[in-house]
């Protein structure tokens, strides 16, 4: 992303640099209207200018909001940030930038770069079977139907600031539509990569569409290469029809200097089961948003989390699961090891609403402190109006089991890796739900690694390990006969 | 001598459990430790295996010549010591294979032998395994978690199958059994025993020692050993009840 020396002046122009204050951001929008609206339908354009009403009125979030009570975004926002508008739609060697190495791991990759959609063919592909995949600001063009139907609504425009800012703002990102009746037979690998040499401020925006008991696997990594300071504010709507399914894996293994915040928001219709598991292997600032609205019946929902945070490293994540309608199941199970100084935020929340009888859902939150001055939050939240239902929560922080410990250490196995066994165990239970099996076995490593801290930001992807240790525990289960 | 155990004190939370205990274990025998519930046997084997709640007040435990006081808890472990649990530990998500594999691997590494293979160590796991009649799923499975109470028993002598140990402490290791698990368990202690290593048996009933035959029985009351005999003391107190003890030691 070096910018060529013969356009300079016009790529400055294009890439200011500026704190994101309110009335900045007011500003920019202005100055940049021609880039920013360019595909713009009336639907969209209405969308845009309503977004941005509401985060004038909204702004950044602060303390004052409930979800936002132990997350500060303040610091983040009292820097510069380069904002790109300058389009980069132009074809890249993405095997130069990103090469995964999850050996015999075949997917379909996406890649952007600095929040601008990059390819090797074509920026939005059309397969014969029906499937759209590739850059949203190409769908937004060819597809103003498509986004008529289902951009924008799903996500809490109206009342959230940063998804407000970003749907006012959004320029580019990934587009999935799978037709109906139709499944991807590799999963695809979404991969966001930010490289700039510089402090960036980027608005990702994402649309997944699945028709009717179609089927989609997603590996969403989230990676950054450079040292300089991000503020990413994501936002990505998923739509599954009737009698589909999604996995959705997002990886997050990001330096001590990013702000990430991802919002994701799921519309589920009847009989669709949607699983998402969000491992949080290295952060800075990272806030997960998951918001499911479940609008049919016979759906199931599987939200998963896994983070494993030291240092100063803070993460909070927010789950809501909107019960509409019966006869649902609904379960997350989220688990954290929390180490040095780092600070772990949970705010699960389970809504029934009054027809949603026969509703089934669960939450369990588990937390493991290793150091005194590490800190977890975790708040449970149900909110219950229909009267036949099973609802459950349970939220826990401790330390490792001391009788288990004992029982370890009494074999010969020293108190380190004793208490690496256990730690990984506890993750293991949110691994174990990866449906992949070449992806389950390599985070499955990752997370080993982690806990020895041996896993740093890798040069590449989340993904990419150059470089192999020994691991300890290094029997793969899964090749031992039972 | 393999072990000696002289004038040991321990106290828990400044109850005193132990009150000047003396035992004295050679290579190659057997040692049944008896007694009545709450008199201190289970404390006596914690506190050899490293079980840091205990409180040592006064006397020294001298194993292979070496203070034991001296040793952490899987140094203990690396020097031969193994302690068959009363109640086996469940961890959910480490798998006993994983476990194994840890713990020989720093066991061997200790002692300075070179690292077992993956396929030798799986080698020695399946012929390890026949030894209690374990089920090869077993060892796929997390440690102890849902075993029944005779699987997680067996799981105990099957780990002390793998490391060999050179003083092995099996603390009520008959109770919850039924006769096939108890025969089965026995079996594998006999199956270990050699001339360089020994065994000692905490056990409430005379039961197990018709299985493991006893060198020594010894009966532990009041936390200490009241008295000390063959394998017919067993039986003797099979016959008579703790209470011929009791009466014994008031008179």
């Amino acid at each position: 992303m070096t910018p060529d020396q013969g356009s300079n002046s016009r790529i400055m122009k294009k890439q200011p640099r500026i704190r994101p204050l309110k009335e900045n951001m007011a500003k920019l929008h202005r100055q940049f209207a021609e880039e920013i609206c360019r595909y713009d339908s009336p639907y969209l354009k209405e969308l845009r200018d309503s977004a941005l009403s509401t985060f004038m009125e909204k702004g950044f979030p602060s303390h004052e909001l409930e979800a936002w009570r132990n997350t500060s975004l303040d610091e983040a926002l009292e820097r510069e940030y380069l904002f790109d508008f300058d389009v980069q739609q132009e074809k890249a060697d993405i095997n130069r930038i990103f090469r995964c190495e999850i050996h015999n791991f075949e997917t379909f990759l996406f890649t952007q770069l600095n929040g601008w959609y990059i390819y090797e063919n074509a920026p939005l592909t059309e397969l014969p079977n029906g499937v759209i995949a590739g850059s949203l600001r190409e769908a937004m063009k060819r597809h103003p139907q498509l986004f008529a139907e289902h951009y924008g609504r799903y996500a809490d425009t109206g009342k959230n600031g940063l998804v407000a800012l970003n749907t006012a703002f959004a320029m580019d990102g990934i587009f999935i539509m799978v037709p109906d009746n139709t499944e991807l037979e590799k999963p695809i690998q979404w991969v966001n990569i930010v490289n700039a040499g510089e402090p960036m401020f980027l608005q990702p925006r994402h649309l997944v569409i699945l028709g009717k008991n179609s089927k989609l696997t997603l590996v969403h990594c989230d990676d950054s290469i450079q040292k300089e300071n991000t503020f990413i504010n994501a936002v990505t709507e998923v739509f599954t029809g009737e009698g589909s399914t999604l996995d959705f894996y997002k990886l997050q293994n990001k330096d001590a200097g990013s702000n990430l915040v991802n919002s994701l928001f799921i519309h589920q219709e009847g009989g669709s089961r949607v699983q998402t598991n969000t491992i949080t292997l290295n952060g800075g600032l990272i806030r997960n948003d998951v918001h499911s609205t479940i609008g049919g019946s016979q759906c199931e929902t599987l939200l998963n989390g896994l983070y494993l945070v030291d240092r100063k490293q803070h993460v909070d994540n927010q789950v809501f699961v909107d019960h509409l309608k019966p006869e649902n199941t609904s379960s997350q199970l989220y688990k954290g090891i929390v180490d040095d100084e780092a600070d772990a935020v949970f705010n699960g929340h389970i809504h029934v609403a009054k027809d949603a009888q026969k509703t089934e859902a669960y939450q369990t939150n588990r937390n493991i402190l290793l150091s005194e001055n590490a800190r977890v939050t975790t708040k449970p939240f149900l909110e219950i109006y229909a009267d036949d239902v099973k609802c459950s929560h349970g939220a826990t922080v401790g330390q490792l089991d001391p009788e288990a410990l004992f029982y370890l250490r009494s074999r010969g196995i020293c108190e380190r890796n004793a208490r690496m066994l256990l730690m990984y165990a506890f993750a293991a239970e949110v691994v174990g739900k990866i449906n992949i099996d070449i992806l389950r076995d390599r985070i499955d490593q990752m997370v080993q690694k982690r806990l020895k801290g041996e896993l740093s930001i890798c040069d590449q992807c989340v993904l990419h390990c150059k470089d192999e240790r020994d691991i300890v525990f290094e029997i793969d289960m899964s090749k031992i006969p039972s | 001598m393999l072990l000696e155990i002289k004038n040991l004190r321990v106290s828990v939370h400044g109850k005193k459990i132990i009150k000047g205990l003396n035992l004295k274990v050679n290579a190659g025998e057997v040692h049944a430790i008896m007694g009545p519930n709450g008199t201190g046997k289970s404390t006596l084997a914690a506190v050899i295996a490293g079980r840091e709640i205990f409180e040592v007040n006064d006397g020294e435990i001298i194993y292979k010549g070496k203070d034991l006081f001296d040793l952490s808890i899987e140094e203990r472990a690396r020097e031969g010591i193994f302690l068959g649990f009363q109640y086996p530990v469940e961890i959910p998500g480490v798998s006993m294979t994983n476990f194994m594999k840890t713990a020989i691997d720093e066991i061997r590494k200790y002692r300075g032998l070179p690292a077992l293979s993956a396929g030798d160590f799986l080698k020695m796991m399946e012929e390890k395994k026949k030894l209690v009649e374990i089920q090869s799923n077993l060892t796929s499975r997390s440690v102890n978690q849902g075993f029944s109470g005779g699987e997680k028993k067996r799981n105990e002598i099957f780990q002390m199958a793998m490391l060999e140990p050179t003083l092995a402490i099996l603390d009520e290791t008959d109770s919850g059994l039924d006769i096939d698990a108890l025969k089965i368990v026995a079996n594998g202690v006999n199956k270990l025993r050699r001339p360089d290593n020994a065994t000692i048996v905490i056990t409430h009933y005379q039961r197990l020692l018709d299985y493991i035959v006893p060198d020594f029985v010894h009966v532990l009351y009041e936390g200490r050993i009241v008295k000390s005999g063959g394998k017919e003391l067993a039986l003797e107190l099979e016959e008579k009840g703790y209470d011929w003890i009791k009466n014994e030691l008031d008179a």
